[in-house]
């Protein structure tokens, strides 16, 4: 194994909150920072080549090469996991930027309330209605506490939105359920396509707060505060699971690189696949890893930044035996504990509107929402549920192929042939649904990662095995979503003047009731290694610092107890932000324990 | 050395003059193009010439040339699908094939071991003589493999390479993308998008990638396995 000279700081993975760290760490101190990250460099102009559904949205080529390594699933301990083949629930980006560079955009903040869930839900509930398997806990962290992060991460990618909630003032036409901001966003919200425009009139009609969807794809031209500046969104609909070939999308490559490339003391090493992070007495030594020719590598560092997928991170304490994986049957343990995906729902309305939509036309990240059902606002307690969500809709982004073939209900008995072509022609460009609906995850003792003990990645190392289920609460939140969605879309036929029509329920895939792995859900994992207030409870403490090892951090949403309600993108980097705060005002003066 | 397949066609079925000269292997505004009633040779990449005939066959099933438009036959969806077998899609070189392989749930999907041009193959030998059969005993064969991986993901194919961009051989001239009005990738929608909320988007002629950036683009299925 070939010993290379020592750094101050290595980071594992270059994706979002590892090159946000370590700009962080670059622009604002004199360490050397080395990226390892395994997959390939990225640029601007390859995007412009990349305006393509086949390759991109159909065959992945920008995700992480699943046939090297891929998670398993199984629903319970007395099931048989079985490996995730193709990319189907989740998609795992790879190369300079991670998943930040194929992103959507959407970038909400978690409500106020998601923070301290535990107590919140003690307060509201009597402790016969809580499922006795719940895992939930506080986050250590408050709204006041995250608040000047989520505005900073505001600002670096140029949010664009409208505030609902300016230091309590509560203001129409932003999200009003979220908690105080600050400030207002630094760019205006997205232009209306007009399927928001139904959305909107439908939703204001039955009392709800409609609001345009905070989005890091820029709606007009903006300079950050580091001097980065970026054009506006054309709307080319080329955005999620393909990199932006203008820049419009915050991006690591377009917000973050050009900045560390300045910095003598930065480097970025592609290729380099980290396997081990090697430790002794509850220190970090470095980490192990096959460079890009496949040669084996150690290198030294004085602080170990581990920034993968969620799954990756606590993969990469599991390989490397750091802390105690978590054992459900006697609740011991912690590495693997609270592991979540998203709730999302919807309903079983089936729109065929007048008029095309033009849905080509499109931003990632653009649409509109409601949270007027956000945690527990507006609750019903014959739903009997704990928490509600967030209703969207009105996304544009339809590419020529998944797009096509949307026929109503009962038009034809099959779905090709002459009659069904001329039906989904007919049809093509008109349809849509109710709105969607996106939730928080709780967390239950009953799902949580650890090492499969059959299947192995390309260097044969075990995979990351998922245990993991939906219960009758998530089932019962669906359900909840999906009355709201149906009222919603009678409404938006009604405004719109769009033929309304019924999905038969088990044609809408979500009724299965149990976890799935085939198709799309979301590429939110959360969990395995959270934070917590003491080691008992999780992996890292609240500035993401692991219990056992000081000279290790691990960032990202693997420190989430539970999945908020909308996309994590703005919460793991807001956390990020806080931790580099911490390591750069107090831990490098006196390296140790922060808490 | 196995001799080198073609599919011939008559290159006016092939969405037009245009593309037939592209898929000729020329450029896509050269000079050189064929006529359109002569035959155009199409080189062949995985698939034997019955092999092709009968995939071709099956497409112009599911997607049919008809009153509502142009088909899978003026899109050369075949082609699509023989240079997607060809590459690493139809290797399944990007998808996890270590085993142990086991039947699993349906909500873990396709658990199996083929990859595509084992379902291609093993699927047409099934068919038989499916080019002799009429539309209607055409139709009905189909019918009675509705359910299986291997019509599944042809007709899953059919759609890919009625609507892709031509660079991976279908949509001939972009015949699918002008039977539903998609304008490629038009990078520029900023000024368009208030201006056509609820009203349709004016027919235009569709603009491809290449077309987009004046050079060609290679697809993935060009990766060597």
């Amino acid at each position: 194994m070939e010993r290379l000279k020592p750094v101050d700081v290595v980071v594992i993975g270059g994706g979002f909150t590892g090159l946000l760290m370590a700009k962080e760490l670059a622009t604002r101190t004199s360490l050397s920072v080395v990226v390892l990250e395994r997959g390939p460099d990225r640029k601007l102009l390859d995007y412009m080549d990349d305006m393509d559904e086949v390759d991109f949205s159909l065959r992945f080529r920008m995700m992480q090469n699943i046939s090297e390594e891929t998670v398993t699933h199984r629903h319970t301990t007395a099931d048989r996991a079985v490996p995730v083949r193709e990319w189907g629930h989740v998609r795992l980006g790879t190369g300079t930027g991670g998943s930040g560079e194929h992103w959507t955009g959407v970038a909400n903040r978690y409500p106020e309330d998601t923070f301290v869930i535990k107590s919140a839900i003690k307060e509201r509930f009597p402790a016969a209605r809580i499922p006795e398997n719940l895992s939930v806990q506080d986050w250590t962290v408050t709204w006041k506490d995250i608040e000047p992060y989520y505005t900073k991460v505001e600002e670096l990618m140029g949010i664009g939105g409208k505030a609902g909630n300016l230091q309590g003032r509560k203001i129409p036409g932003g999200n009003m359920f979220e908690g105080p901001r600050s400030k207002e966003y630094p760019v205006r919200p997205h232009l209306q396509n007009y399927a928001m425009t139904v959305f909107e009139k439908a939703a204001r009609e039955l009392g709800y707060n409609p609001y345009i969807n905070p989005a890091a794809t820029l709606p007009a031209d903006y300079t950050n505060p580091d001097g980065i500046s970026r054009p506006a969104c054309q709307y080319c609909s080329y955005c999620m699971l393909y990199g932006c070939m203008i820049g419009a999308k915050a991006q690591p490559t377009n917000l973050l690189l050009p900045i560390l490339k300045q910095k003598k003391a930065f480097s970025l090493r592609n290729g380099c696949w980290v396997r081990r992070i090697v430790h002794r007495d509850g220190h970090a030594e470095g980490v192990e890893f096959m460079d890009e020719q496949g040669r084996e590598c150690f290198q030294p560092a004085s602080l170990v930044i581990q920034s993968s997928f969620t799954s990756g991170n606590v993969r990469s304490l599991l390989l490397s035996k750091i802390g105690t994986p978590y054992n459900p049957a006697t609740g011991e343990g912690t590495l693997g504990r609270n592991f979540t995906h998203q709730m999302s729902g919807g309903g079983n309305a089936f729109l065929v509107y007048p008029t095309k939509m033009n849905a080509f036309m499109a931003a990632g990240g653009q649409g509109m929402a409601f949270s007027d059902f956000d945690g527990f606002n507006r609750l019903e307690p014959d739903a009997q549920i704990l928490r509600g969500g967030t209703f969207t809709g009105g996304g544009g982004g339809g590419h020529p192929i998944a797009s096509f073939g949307a026929t109503p209900p009962g038009t034809t008995t099959r779905n090709w042939g002459s009659a069904w072509k001329q039906a989904a022609i007919e049809h093509n460009d008109r349809t849509g649904g109710g709105p969607g609906f996106s939730a928080e995850h709780l967390a239950y003792r009953q799902n949580f990662l650890d090492l499969d003990p059959t299947y192995t990645d390309k260097w044969g190392d075990p995979l990351l095995r998922t245990t993991i289920d939906w219960t009758d609460h998530e089932r019962r939140m669906r359900d909840f979503s999906a009355r709201i969605s149906d009222q919603m879309a009678e409404t938006m036929a009604r405004v719109s003047g769009a033929k309304l029509y019924q999905r038969p329920a088990e044609r809408t895939g979500r009724r299965s009731g149990r976890y799935q792995t085939a198709s799309y859900a979301t590429t939110h994992l959360h969990g395995g290694a959270i934070m917590s207030e003491n080691p008992r409870e999780g992996v890292v403490n609240t500035f993401l610092q692991h219990w056992d090892v000081p000279n290790l951090f691990v960032l990202g949403a693997s420190a989430f107890p539970h999945a908020g309600p909308t996309n994590p993108t703005m919460t793991a980097l807001s956390l990020t932000l806080r931790s580099a705060d911490a390591l750069i005002g107090r831990y490098f003066k006196n390296p140790g324990k922060l808490v | 050395m196995k001799r080198r397949e073609f599919l011939i066609l008559p290159a006016k079925t092939l969405g037009g003059y245009l593309l037939a000269s592209t898929l000729a292997g020329e450029s896509l505004f050269g000079q050189n193009a064929p006529k359109p009633e002569a035959d155009v040779k199409i080189p062949l990449r995985f698939f034997t010439a019955q092999e092709a005939a009968v995939v071709s066959a099956m497409t112009e099933r599911i997607f049919p040339t008809d009153a509502s438009g142009a088909g899978a036959r003026e899109a050369g969806v075949v082609i699509f699908i023989d240079r997607q077998l060809a590459g690493p899609y139809g290797h399944d070189k990007y998808r996890y094939t270590k085993g142990p392989w086991v039947e699993s749930i349906p909500e873990h999907g396709y658990q199996g071991q083929a990859n595509p041009r084992k379902i291609y193959r093993d699927g047409i030998a099934k068919l038989g003589d499916f080019t002799a059969l009429s539309a209607a005993n055409q139709d009905q064969a189909l019918i009675a493999i509705e359910r299986t991986t291997f019509f599944q993901m042809v007709r899953t194919h059919t759609l890919e390479g009625m609507f892709c961009d031509p660079l991976h051989g279908g949509n001939a001239d972009m015949v699918g993308w002008r039977l539903i009005g998609y304008p490629g990738p038009v990078m520029a929608f900023r000024h368009e998008i208030e201006k056509y909320r609820g009203v349709p988007y004016p027919k235009v002629e569709p603009q491809s990638l290449e077309q987009m950036l004046g050079r060609k683009v290679p697809g993935w299925e060009d990766e060597p396995v």
